[in-house]
């Protein structure tokens, strides 16, 4: 008999899939770290009619097939799947007994769970009933020379990062904030084996009922979630000039962030404003034009993985803070940008 | 009557904080405490279902001494008691032995509760994890990320916004939610109020002993969680400084940077130059 392979699961959460890429992102993340413990990565899917979830608007594609192909497309090798009508609408208490049952058959080393505001109520029931650990948010995962996960997680509005092992339980278990990771392109020539588990039959009712359910498409991104963040302040000089932002967060596909004086200003709507009083925002990238770095603004963006500030004064906090400090005239260079991205965005 | 128990932390509130190196630790006693703001508005949702219907309300805490100081504020607020859970053998409990912790203690003072209200996440560790890990050790439904909350005989209905759901969720009483922020303004501790509850607060302090349990399953040595450091993200920064006409400037930033650039917009950047010249 062959010994059993290390495995390293990731929770599909398909809901919103198409805008919630964080399942297919963790998908490439546990490709990698497979290859450092010789491990396979596995997707955990619960639902009914998995298939049907992303039949209509990828009835284009013919190499459509369902959310459980696409983990396979987006790098899982095995696919757990239960699909029984019980399961059409996400149920925690539900999901909660069937991932806990499967995992003490099954006995992965590692469970990775997207941090959407279902997976971080669901990780942590999870977690306790599996007696180990948990790891919140995560924005970094990694395999050391001891063989274990090391999980980076953001504390005090991510001023500090804590770098969290679990030593001795099984399975290692994070939630993984949405964007950390890029997700590998869809292969449809990838091929994995689904695991079909039956919906068990002594299953409880539970005790939390769904009484309405109203489905909000979200009115554009929002700016809490940008990948990329343009934010200008006063230094961009007029109101005519900061609309200019709006173009290049377009082509950045981006969103749009203010500062204090500049909402007060009427440049742009309080909807923006990045600061304690507004918004916190996350981005991979922000792009900050004109702003000189009031820490009522600066606490805002503590997660930020990379900032490219512009700004005529070289010595403002802003530039200090920033990996890339552009000594220029904002307005300016915010033009120039548009003009080079143009170009080789076609 | 209804039994309403709130679990609050005391918070430290300056960000910029004193942390220990070698334990990789916060060194609260250096730092000034508040209670967290989500506790807070845990708090304001048991507040008003007493003013609404009557009840009693425990507030419950587990730190240090000094988070008695945040049973006070709450008993000023109009908690009826506190309850402080503290003992330095439970210090450094990762969630799961804070959940464990809090439901004995919970188990133990607040028998027969109808509903437990706790803060959706704290503003230091920013975990959200001990309110579902809590409901899952007492053995009660729970629904985490409430906004609006309305109880109806022993049967309490609430609404939540779950990735972009808005979900109205029903269960029976005893129950735990976790309440966000957004939802309910909380109210300014009333000074008398404040001045009663320093002077004649019931406040009752449990430890280990008094909860009877194991003191293997409390604290750092329980926790199936290890942390290995903790740094500063923005201490490792390069703050590269670029200079020159703006295209000049550009052109640079696409050479060194188009990776960061693309890879946040999802473009390859080189690939797309090079189509275009």
């Amino acid at each position: 008999m062959s010994m059993k392979k290390r495995a390293i699961w990731v929770f599909g959460d398909y809901r919103n899939y198409f805008q919630n890429r964080v399942t297919l992102q963790l998908l490439s993340r546990a490709r990698d770290l497979a290859r450092k413990i010789d491990g396979e990565v596995c997707a955990v899917v619960f639902g009914h009619w998995t298939e049907k979830w992303v039949d209509d608007a990828l009835s284009q594609n013919p190499t459509f097939c369902g959310v459980v192909g696409e983990y396979i497309a987006h790098g899982a090798d095995k696919v757990y799947l239960t699909d029984h009508p019980r399961l059409a609408s996400y149920s925690m208490e539900t999901y909660t007994l069937l991932m806990e049952r499967l995992a003490k058959q099954e006995r992965p080393e590692i469970i990775l769970i997207g941090a959407t505001t279902f997976g971080r109520e669901f990780a942590p029931r999870v977690a306790k009933r599996l007696g180990t650990g948990l790891t919140a948010d995560c924005i970094g995962l990694d395999i050391n020379e001891e063989g274990l996960l090391v999980q980076s997680a953001p504390s005090f509005g991510g001023n500090l990062v804590a770098q969290i092992v679990t030593p001795e339980r099984r399975p290692q278990m994070a939630t993984v904030r949405p964007g950390t990771f890029q997700e590998i392109p869809h292969d449809p020539l990838r091929t994995g084996k689904v695991v079909e588990i039956p919906l068990p039959e002594d299953l409880p009712a539970d005790r939390v009922r769904l009484i309405r359910v109203e489905h909000r498409l979200p009115r554009g991104q929002k700016i809490e979630n940008a990948t990329v963040v343009v934010c200008g302040g006063r230094g961009m000089g007029s109101k005519k000039k900061f609309m200019k932002l709006f173009e290049l967060a377009a082509l950045l596909g981006g969103e749009v962030g203010a500062t204090r004086p500049v909402v007060y200003a009427d440049w742009a709507d309080h909807d923006a404003l990045v600061g304690q009083a507004g918004k916190h925002i996350k981005p991979q990238i922000l792009f900050s034009f004109g702003i000189s770095g009031a820490v009522q603004h600066t606490a805002a963006f503590n997660d930020a993985k990379f900032i490219i500030a512009v700004n005529k004064n070289p010595n403002a906090t802003m530039m200090k803070r920033a990996d890339v400090a552009i000594v220029a005239d904002a307005s300016q260079l915010c033009n120039a940008l548009i003009q080079e991205l143009k170009r080789c965005i076609r | 009557m209804m039994k309403l128990v709130v679990c609050i932390k005391q918070v430290p509130m300056v960000s910029e904080l004193p942390w220990d190196p070698a334990t990789g630790t916060l060194k609260r006693d250096l730092a000034e405490g508040m209670m967290n703001p989500a506790c807070r508005s845990a708090m304001e949702a048991a507040l008003r279902i007493k003013e609404a219907q009557g009840g009693e309300i425990t507030a419950v805490t587990m730190g240090p001494p000094m988070a008695e100081e945040v049973l006070r504020e709450a008993i000023a607020l109009g908690a009826d008691r506190g309850i402080l859970i503290t003992d330095r053998r439970m210090a450094g409990a990762d969630t799961s032995v804070t959940s464990y912790t809090l439901a004995r203690a919970i188990q133990r003072s607040c028998a027969g509760f109808d509903l437990i209200l706790c803060g959706f996440s704290t503003s230091d560790s920013e975990t959200a994890q001990v309110g579902p890990q809590l409901a899952e050790e007492l053995d009660v439904p729970g629904v985490a990320y409430v906004d609006e909350i309305t109880l109806c005989g022993r049967t309490v209905q609430v609404q939540r916004l779950a990735d972009n759901f808005l979900e109205t969720l029903e269960t029976e009483l005893p129950a735990l939610l976790t309440v966000t922020t957004g939802a309910r303004a909380p109210r300014h501790v009333p000074l008398g109020g404040l001045q009663e509850a320093f002077s004649r607060a019931q406040i009752e302090t449990i430890d280990v002993e008094t909860l009877g349990i194991d003191p293997a399953r409390v604290g750092a040595r329980a926790s199936a969680t290890k942390i290995l450091s903790v740094a500063s993200p923005t201490a490792g920064k390069k703050n590269i400084v670029l200079t020159g006409t703006p295209k000049r400037i550009v052109e640079q930033l696409f050479e060194r940077f188009d990776d960061k650039i693309g890879g946040a917009i999802g473009r390859d950047l080189k690939a797309d130059t090079k189509k275009a010249s």
